[in-house]
């Protein structure tokens, strides 16, 4: 059986990106656009139920939006009148003929899409406001479901995205796709966004609220467009990569418990291994592109490493070590550097490993980071070093928030004070 | 959500046109680029295929082709969609192109 108005939100969902995005390019205002769209939906919404969902109800749609564009122009025609007569200055492009901004609709689809993405995260806006607004126009979500997914009232998203509309209609944002130079930082503002809120349903799948976790299914269905829109950007794919492979964890990152499960503790039957040969198959395509590979496919590249490897024991360390040496030369961080020595020291012994975490002992940012502690008193205990060890271990475990890790943590400064082989514990 | 397709249908024997494949090329390119569509194959004829049986303690092993079938599997796909209405949605559009036959979805257990 099918429910029609269940029909029209999955026809909704299909097609009301491309169809916003055709009418942003007849209107020159996003706003607009989303207006003229969601004009279609309601005519849609009294008709459908009547006559049946048309064969092609994208093109409906589109057919049914032109209409009320048209009327919209020659309304705004009659305006601009009005303003010449007033002496109102404008500049405006809408001379055309209605017949043939019509017929402009209908090509360049995905040109057209692709434009309305680099609007939705273009950097005039807030953070925050580039989500919104990707998820609605982009995702066809609704404010309502933005709102559960981020636990913030209605009137918030509804209120960020009338803002948003207004910023960019009176930043006169062009819609086109930027070029040279400016095209990469544009680019990483799109990713960001998308990665946002794949992190934000990432951190959530505790939450008892379905759309929570979903925020992720969401962020690669938007990751896979835009790199379908791009498939010459090997960041783009990488990054949609590396959503799929960390999502492809999420069923075996929880114990029964709720206890985190860290990952070579997990159950990798239990990885969705379709992600993850979508994800490898992706990445291939990336690195088909050739040239160097930015900071999400060669997260993505480390995550593969993991992905690929059947048993923890068949992990390429080493692989992983000269990915994370090349991370942290692309963009150094204390944190990516912590990552490389505990990949340094799987691959070349706990020792090589050590000599890179005390070198970041005297790192300010890590300070209070436990996950310091943490990997040294791994090494250290695995040199034998049993003692400084526990300390380590201790010292962790009062810098966690994490009551689980805590636990975990005081369990290895135990186990550190009782060594099996080595008789008692060293002072 | 995430379901698995099966398409079933009469088996002709005949190969596709060139301009069928190209449609379904375009068609498999339209739901990888939207982000929904996770794998799909297409199945060689039933005469390259068989069926392993278990009833009770006796396995059997049946050659193709399976004539005693009225329709075959022809192939499979794995889509991620939000809702049943959206997988409705783009097996109608898959349906349009393969002709008559028949597509069993089912939702895919995820855990």
């Amino acid at each position: 059986m099918e429910d029609i108005n269940r029909t029209i939100d999955a026809v909704w969902r299909i097609e009301s990106a491309k169809l916003i995005a055709g009418l942003t390019r007849l209107t020159r205002d996003v706003g607009l656009a989303e207006d003229l769209a969601q004009d279609a939906l309601v005519a849609a919404l009294e008709r459908w139920p009547e006559t049946g969902i048309p064969d092609n109800p994208g093109a409906w749609l589109m057919a049914t939006a032109k209409h009320r564009a048209i009327d919209h122009s020659r309304r705004g025609k009659m305006l601009d009148r009005t303003h010449q007569q007033l002496g109102a200055e404008r500049d405006d492009e809408q001379d055309t003929p209605e017949t043939a901004l019509a017929e402009s609709m209908d090509d360049e689809i995905g040109d057209d899409l692709l434009r309305l993405v680099f609007i939705v995260c273009h950097p005039v806006l807030p953070t925050e406001s580039r989500v919104s607004l990707t998820l609605r126009l982009l995702g066809g979500l609704t404010t309502e479901e933005i709102a559960r997914a981020f636990l913030v009232p209605v009137a918030t998203i509804a209120q960020r995205i009338v803002r948003a509309k207004r910023t960019l209609a009176e930043a006169r944002v062009p819609f086109e796709v930027p070029r040279g130079r400016e095209l990469e930082a544009r680019v990483s503002s799109v990713l960001q966004v998308i990665y946002l809120i794949f992190n934000e349903g990432y951190t959530a799948t505790a939450g008892d609220d379905w759309i929570r976790p979903s925020l992720c299914e969401e962020a690669m269905r938007l990751g896979r467009v835009v790199g379908g829109l791009m498939p010459n950007e090997s960041e783009v794919l990488g990054l949609v990569a590396l959503m799929e492979i960390q999502a492809s964890r999420l069923r075996a990152r929880v114990g029964p418990a709720g206890e985190p499960i860290l990952l070579l503790d997990q159950n990798r039957a239990r990885w969705d291994h379709v992600l993850i040969q979508h994800a490898l198959a992706t990445l291939a395509q990336a690195e088909r592109l050739g040239g160097s590979l930015g900071t999400y496919a060669l997260q993505a590249e480390i995550a593969a490493c993991h992905a690929r490897a059947r048993t923890p024991d068949d992990t390429d360390w080493a692989r992983i070590a000269a990915l994370y040496d090349a991370l942290s030369q692309l963009s150094p961080s204390p944190v990516v550097e912590l990552n490389r020595a505990v990949a340094v020291g799987m691959a070349f012994g706990p020792e090589a490993g050590l000599e890179i975490v005390d070198e970041l002992r005297s790192e300010k940012a890590l300070e209070r980071y436990h996950l310091l502690p943490a990997v040294r008193g791994d090494l250290l205990a695995k040199l034998g070093r049993h003692g400084e060890a526990q300390a380590e271990f201790k010292r962790a475990a009062s810098l966690t928030q994490n009551a689980r890790e805590r636990e975990l943590l005081l369990e290895r400064a135990a186990a550190s004070g009782r060594p099996p082989d080595d008789g008692p514990a060293a002072a | 959500m995430r379901y698995l397709s099966v398409f079933r249908s009469p088996e002709t024997g005949a190969y596709p046109s060139e301009q069928d494949i190209a449609a379904m090329g375009t068609l498999i390119e339209e739901m990888t680029n939207a982000g929904v569509l996770l794998a799909t194959e297409g199945c060689q004829p039933s005469a390259k295929g068989f069926k392993v049986r278990r009833a009770g303690k006796t396995i059997t092993v049946k050659d193709g082709p399976f004539t005693e079938a009225k329709e075959v599997i022809g192939g499979f796909a794995i889509f991620e969609v939000k809702s049943k209405e959206e997988a409705i949605e783009w097996t109608k559009r898959f349906l349009a192109l393969v002709g008559d036959g028949e597509s069993e979805l089912r939702l895919i257990s995820e855990r």
